[in-house]
C-alpha cells in the first residue's frame, strides 16, 4: 500500500496550468544596477526629491551587504548586474481610466488566469488592483472605497496623491537596512500597493492584488504599505501565478503593515508562481520580507498564507507586537516538490503587555522538495504576561524529500508562557486504509487526507481564497497515489 | 577579516609543547590542530553554533597552560572531600594531571584502564587515534583540546564484559594557579555486547577561575550499553567547554545524562552518531544558572542508519540574571527509514532577570519517520503554588517544591540511586525553602 515512487513522478510530471506568455510592449531599462538606474526609476515615476533621496540611501546600504546565506536553501549566486529593474507595460504612459483603456492583451491574461475583473466586480465584490509587472494598470471599485474613506491605490498613485502618508510610514516597519533583499527592493522597488483606512472606518469590501511577473529577466520589486488608523478593520488578499520561463527571476517584495489602536488587518495569500521544472530549472525566486506592526494596543495582524509555488521561497511574515494586548497571528500551508525548496516562517516579537501570538505551520514535502519552517519567538523583558503557541507539522511523501523545523525561542520575561510543538510525519497508511475501505479512491483520500493536515490553516482563509487553495493543493497531489 | 581570537593560547603551546606526551608524530597532530583552532579562533556570537553565547571572557584571558608547575595536593584533597564520598572505582585528576594516590581504579576482567599521558607515551596509535578521530570539523574547541590534551583516560573494555559498578572520574580544579587551563580527554571504547557506566565529575575550590576544555569519545560497539554522566559543579567562576563524541554500532544503547550546576560559563556539545541499525540513545539533562552564570547545551543526533531511535529530555531551571540556552538537533538522513526521534526541553524561569534561548530542531530526509519535538518556557503555576499555600507551606517552600518536582523526572532516570539522592540535595540545596520539604524526599 506503500505511496508507490511512479505515483510521484506523476505529482511531480503535473504541468503548470497558468504558464504562458503574454507579448506585450514592454518600456524595459538595460540590465543592471548603479545609481543612475535609480534615478531613472524614479524619474520615470515622478517621484518627490525625498524618495529618490530614500531609494539612494537603501542602495548604498545594499552595496555593504551580503545575500543572506544562512537558509536551508540552495542556488547558484545570483547576479544582480543581470537583471533589469524596470519594465512598464506600453499603455502605461496615459495611464487607463477605466478598463476600456486598458490593453486588452493585459485583459486576456487575466482571463486565462481567471480572474474576470468585471465579473469579480459584480460577483464577489472583490476590488482589484492588478499589477502586471510593476506598474498597476486597473484599480476598480475606487469610488466605493473612496466614500468609505478608505485609499487603496497603486504605490506610484499614493506616492503623487498622499505623499504625506507614504512618508510617515514607507520603511517605519521594514527599515530600508533591515536586511539584503529589503534594501535592494527599498532601492529599486517599482510599484505595489497603498491602502490606508481611516480611523473606524471597516473596510466595506476584501481588498486584493493579483500580481503578476511577465516580461522575462525583470525582476519584480513590489512594495506594499497597509495602514490601519484606530478601530479601523481590513482584509488584504494577495495572490499570484507567473507564466512558464526557463529563466530564474527575482522576486524581492517587502509589505508593510501598520495597525494602530484597535485595529485589525488580515492579510492572507496564495502563492502559486512557476516552480521551475522537473529537474529545478527555472523558477521564480521568491525573497520577500513581510512585517507588520502592532503599534496600537488591542491591536492584531493576522497572516495567512498558502505557498505551493516559486521554485525558492525565503520568507517569513512577521509580527512586532508593541502594543499591550496586541495580538499576531501566523497560519502557513507550505507545499514544496520536485525540485522547489522553502525556508519559510514567521517571527513574533513581543514587546508590550499581555501580547498573545500563535503560529500555526504545516508543512507538506513531494517529490525531492525541501520544506523548512525557521521561526523566532522572542519575549523581551518588559513583555508581561506574553503568550505564545507554535504548532509545526510536517508530513512527507515520498523517500527524497525533506522536512525541516528550526524554532528560535528567546525569553527574557518569565511570566511569558511558551510552548511549540513540532511533529514530522508520512501520510498514514492506516488513514488511507481506512478511506479505501469506505470506497473512495486513494487519490481522493490522499486529497482528503492533506486537507484535513492543512485544514487549520484554510479556515483562516477568506472564502474564496479557501476555495482555490483546496483546488491548488487537489490540482498539486493529483496522481500522488494509485 | 579579523584576527582569530586565540588569546595568549599559541604561545603558551610554545612553552609546554615539549612536556606534552606522546612521540614525535603525536606532537605533529598536535600542531595541526593547534593550526586549525588558530585559523578559526575561539567561536564567535556570528557562529550559528555560538549565537547565545559568548567566548569573549575566555578570548580575553591569560591562560596558564601550567603542567609543568607541580599539582598542589593539600588543595586537591580539601577539593575532592567536597565532591561528595565515592566507595566504587575512580580516576582522581587535579588540576588536569591523574593522581594515582587518590585513584582505586582497579583493573577488572575485560576492562583495562590507563591514564591518558601513559597510554599516549606508551601506544602512539592511540594518539593518532584521538587526533584523527575525533572530529575536530565539530568544534574548533575540539581542535584546541586535541592540541593540548596532557592527561585524561583511556578505558576499554573488551567484548562481552559487563560492568555494573559505575565508574567515576572525578576532574579537581584547585586556586592554586590563577587563570588556568586544562584539557582533559577521555576515551571509551567499549567492545562488543560488553556494558559499562562512566561518571565524569567535574568540582573546583570556590575560588578556582580555571578554563576546562575537555573532550569525551565513546565509541559502542555492537550491542554494546554505555552510560555516561557528566555533572558539572565547578567553582562559579569558572570556565567550562565540554564536548561528548558518541559513535555507535548496530543494536548499541547509550545513555547520556548531563547535569551542569557550576561554572560562570558552562557549554556542552552532544554529538551522537546512530551509525548502526537498532542502534538507540536517550539523552537526559538538566541545566540550573543563578547569579550571573550562563549555561549552554548543545546536543545533535545523526541518524544514519535504519530503525535508530532516540529520545531526549532537557530542562532547565533559571534564576537571578542567569541564562539558560539550549539547541537541540536531530537530523534523519536519507537512508535512516523508520527512525523515531522523540526530543523535548522545558525551562523554568524563576526571576525576572534570567533568560532562556531554545531552538529545538530537525532536519529530515526521510519519509517513513516518526519524529516530535516540544519547547516550553513558562514559570511555576500560579494554581499549584496557591493549592501548596493553602496546605499550610511558606510562599519560598511552596515554590522550592514546585521546582525540585520540575526536576524530578530528570533526576528518576539517573538510574544510580546514591547519585540521585546526591544530585536531589545539591539541587534543593539552591532552592530557599526546601529545606522543609527535604526531609521527607
Amino acid at each position: 500500500m506503500a505511496t508507490s515512487a511512479n505515483d510521484v513522478e506523476a505529482l511531480i510530471s503535473k504541468g503548470y496550468k497558468a504558464g504562458f506568455i503574454t507579448e506585450v510592449e514592454s518600456d524595459t531599462a538595460p540590465p543592471g544596477l548603479n545609481e543612475d538606474v535609480i534615478r531613472l526609476i524614479s524619474s520615470k515615476k515622478n517621484e518627490p526629491e525625498w524618495l529618490l533621496e530614500w531609494r539612494l540611501g537603501a542602495f548604498r546600504q545594499w552595496l555593504k551587504k551580503e545575500a543572506p546565506r544562512w537558509a536551508h536553501v540552495r542556488h547558484q549566486p545570483i547576479d544582480y548586474q543581470a537583471i533589469s529593474y524596470y519594465s512598464a507595460p506600453k499603455s502605461r504612459k496615459d495611464g487607463p481610466k477605466s478598463l476600456d483603456e486598458v490593453d486588452p492583451k493585459l485583459l486576456e491574461t487575466y482571463e486565462k488566469l481567471g480572474i474576470p475583473l468585471r465579473e469579480r466586480e459584480i460577483l464577489a465584490g472583490v476590488a482589484v488592483d492588478a499589477v502586471f509587472d510593476s506598474v498597476s494598470v486597473a484599480t476598480t471599485f475606487r469610488e466605493k472605497l473612496a466614500e468609505a474613506g478608505v485609499i487603496f491605490c497603486s504605490f506610484s498613485e499614493a506616492v503623487q496623491n498622499h505623499p504625506e502618508l507614504v512618508r510617515k510610514y514607507l520603511g517605519s516597519v521594514v527599515p530600508v537596512a533591515d536586511n539584503f533583499y529589503a534594501a535592494l527592493n527599498s532601492a529599486v522597488f517599482s510599484d505595489g500597493s497603498f491602502c490606508y483606512i481611516p480611523k473606524g472606518v471597516r473596510c466595506p469590501m476584501e481588498l486584493s492584488t493579483y500580481f503578476r511577473i511577465n516580461a522575462a529577466k525583470t525582476g519584480q520589486f513590489e512594495r506594499t504599505l497597509i495602514v490601519a488608523e484606530e478601530g479601523s478593520y481590513v482584509s488584504y488578499l494577495e495572490g499570484c501565478t507567473a507564466p512558464m520561463r526557463d529563466e530564474n527571476q527575482l522576486h524581492a517584495a517587502v509589505v508593510e503593515l501598520v495597525a494602530m489602536k484597535d485595529a485589525r488587518i488580515k492579510y492572507s495569500t496564495v502563492q502559486n508562481w512557476y516552480p521551475g521544472d522537473e529537474e529545478g530549472r527555472g523558477g521564480i525566486y521568491n525573497f520577500v520580507t513581510k512585517r507588520g506592526e502592532c503599534r496600537g494596543e488591542n491591536s492584531q495582524i493576522s497572516w495567512t498564507q498558502v505557498e505551493t509555488g516559486s521554485a525558492i521561497t525565503w520568507k517569513y511574515p512577521s509580527c512586532v507586537l508593541t502594543g499591550d494586548n496586541s495580538t499576531g497571528e501566523f497560519y502557513s500551508v507550505a507545499l514544496t516538490n520536485n525540485c522547489q525548496q522553502a525556508d519559510t516562517g514567521t517571527k513574533m516579537i513581543h514587546i508590550g503587555r499581555n501580547t498573545r501570538s500563535t503560529i500555526i505551520s504545516k508543512g507538506i514535502s513531494a517529490g525531492r522538495g525541501q520544506n523548512a519552517y525557521r521561526g523566532l519567538v522572542k519575549v523581551t523583558k518588559g513583555a508581561d504576561n506574553a503568550r505564545n503557541y507554535t504548532q509545526c507539522d510536517s508530513l512527507l511523501i515520498g523517500p527524497k524529500c525533506g522536512a525541516h523545523t528550526f524554532p528560535y525561542i528567546e525569553v527574557k520575561n518569565p511570566t511569558a508562557r511558551v510552548e511549540h510543538e513540532a511533529t514530522t510525519s508520512k501520510v498514514s497508511e492506516d488513514q488511507l486504509f481506512y478511506c479505501r475501505s469506505r470506497g473512495i479512491s486513494r487519490e481522493d483520500a490522499l486529497n482528503m487526507i492533506v486537507n484535513g493536515f492543512c485544514r487549520e490553516v484554510f479556515k483562516e482563509l477568506p472564502m474564496e481564497f479557501a476555495v482555490e487553495a483546496q483546488k491548488l493543493l487537489g490540482v498539486s497531489l493529483e496522481g500522488a497515489v494509485g | 577579516m579579523s584576527t582569530a581570537a586565540t588569546a595568549n593560547l599559541l604561545p603558551e603551546f610554545e612553552r609546554v609543547s615539549a612536556s606534552l606526551p606522546g612521540d614525535a608524530r603525536v606532537a605533529e597532530r598536535r600542531r595541526a590542530a593547534l593550526a586549525r583552532f588558530a585559523a578559526s579562533g575561539f567561536p564567535s556570537q556570528r557562529d550559528e553554533a555560538w549565537r547565545y553565547t559568548s567566548t569573549a571572557g575566555l578570548a580575553r584571558r591569560k591562560h596558564s597552560v601550567a603542567i609543568d608547575t607541580p599539582v598542589n595536593l593539600a588543595r586537591g584533597r580539601a577539593a575532592l572531600a567536597a565532591a561528595g564520598a565515592w566507595d566504587g572505582p575512580q580516576c582522581v585528576f587535579v588540576d588536569g594531571s591523574h593522581r594515582p594516590d587518590l585513584s582505586n581504579a582497579v583493573a577488572a576482567a575485560g576492562l583495562r584502564i590507563r591514564p591518558f599521558a601513559a597510554a599516549v607515551a606508551e601506544d602512539g596509535r592511540i594518539g593518532e587515534r584521538f587526533a584523527g578521530w575525533g572530529g575536530e570539523e565539530l568544534s574548533p574547541m575540539i581542535s584546541l583540546n586535541a592540541a593540548f590534551a596532557a592527561d585524561g583516560v583511556v578505558i576499554d573494555v573488551a567484548d562481552g564484559a559487563e560492568h555494573g559498578e559505575p565508574l567515576r572520574l572525578l576532574f579537581v580544579m584547585t586556586a592554586d594557579v590563577r587563570d588556568r587551563a586544562v584539557f582533559p580527554r577521555v576515551i571509551v571504547r567499549a567492545g562488543q555486547r560488553s556494558s559499562l557506566a562512566v561518571v565524569e565529575q567535574y568540582v573546583g575550590e570556590s575560588a578556582a577561575d580555571g578554563f576546562t576544555n575537555t573532550v569525551t569519545q565513546i565509541h559502542a560497539g555492537e550491542g554494546a550499553r554505555v552510560t555516561h554522566y557528566r555533572l558539572q559543579d565547578e567553582s562559579p567562576k569558572a570556565y567550562h567547554v565540554g564536548n561528548l563524541i558518541v559513535s555507535q554500532e548496530r543494536a548499541s544503547e547509550v545513555v547520556s545524562h548531563s547535569l551542569s550546576f557550576g561554572a560562570l560559563l558552562a557549554r556542552q556539545d552532544i554529538h551522537i552518531m546512530l551509525s548502526g541499525p537498532e542502534s538507540s540513545v536517550t539523552l537526559n539533562g538538566l541545566y540550573m544558572a543563578e547569579g550571573r552564570q550562563h549555561v549552554d547545551h548543545h546536543t545533535r543526533i545523526d541518524h544514519f542508519e535504519p530503525t535508530t531511535r532516540s529520545e531526549e529530555y532537557y530542562k532547565g531551571i533559571l534564576g537571578g540574571h542567569g541564562r539558560g540556552v539550549f539547541n537541540g538537533k536531530v537530523v534523519v538522513h536519507q537512508h535512516a527509514i523508520k527512525t523515531d526521534a522523540q526530543q523535548s526541553n522545558k525551562n523554568l524561569l524563576l526571576s525576572n532577570d534570567a533568560e532562556v534561548d531554545t531552538k529545538p530542531e530537525l532536519e529530515i530526509y526521510a519519509d517513513d519517520v516518526k519524529c516530535a519535538h516540544g519547547a516550553t518556557v513558562g514559570q511555576l503555576d500560579e494554581d499549584a503554588l496557591f493549592y501548596l499555600r493553602s496546605r499550610g507551606l511558606d510562599e519560598s517552600a511552596a515554590r522550592a517544591l514546585l521546582t525540585y518536582a520540575f526536576a524530578g523526572d530528570i533526576l528518576g532516570r539517573l538510574g544510580i540511586a546514591r547519585l540521585q539522592k546526591e544530585l536531589a540535595a545539591r539541587i534543593a540545596g539552591r532552592l530557599p525553602g526546601a529545606a522543609e520539604f527535604l526531609e521527607a524526599v
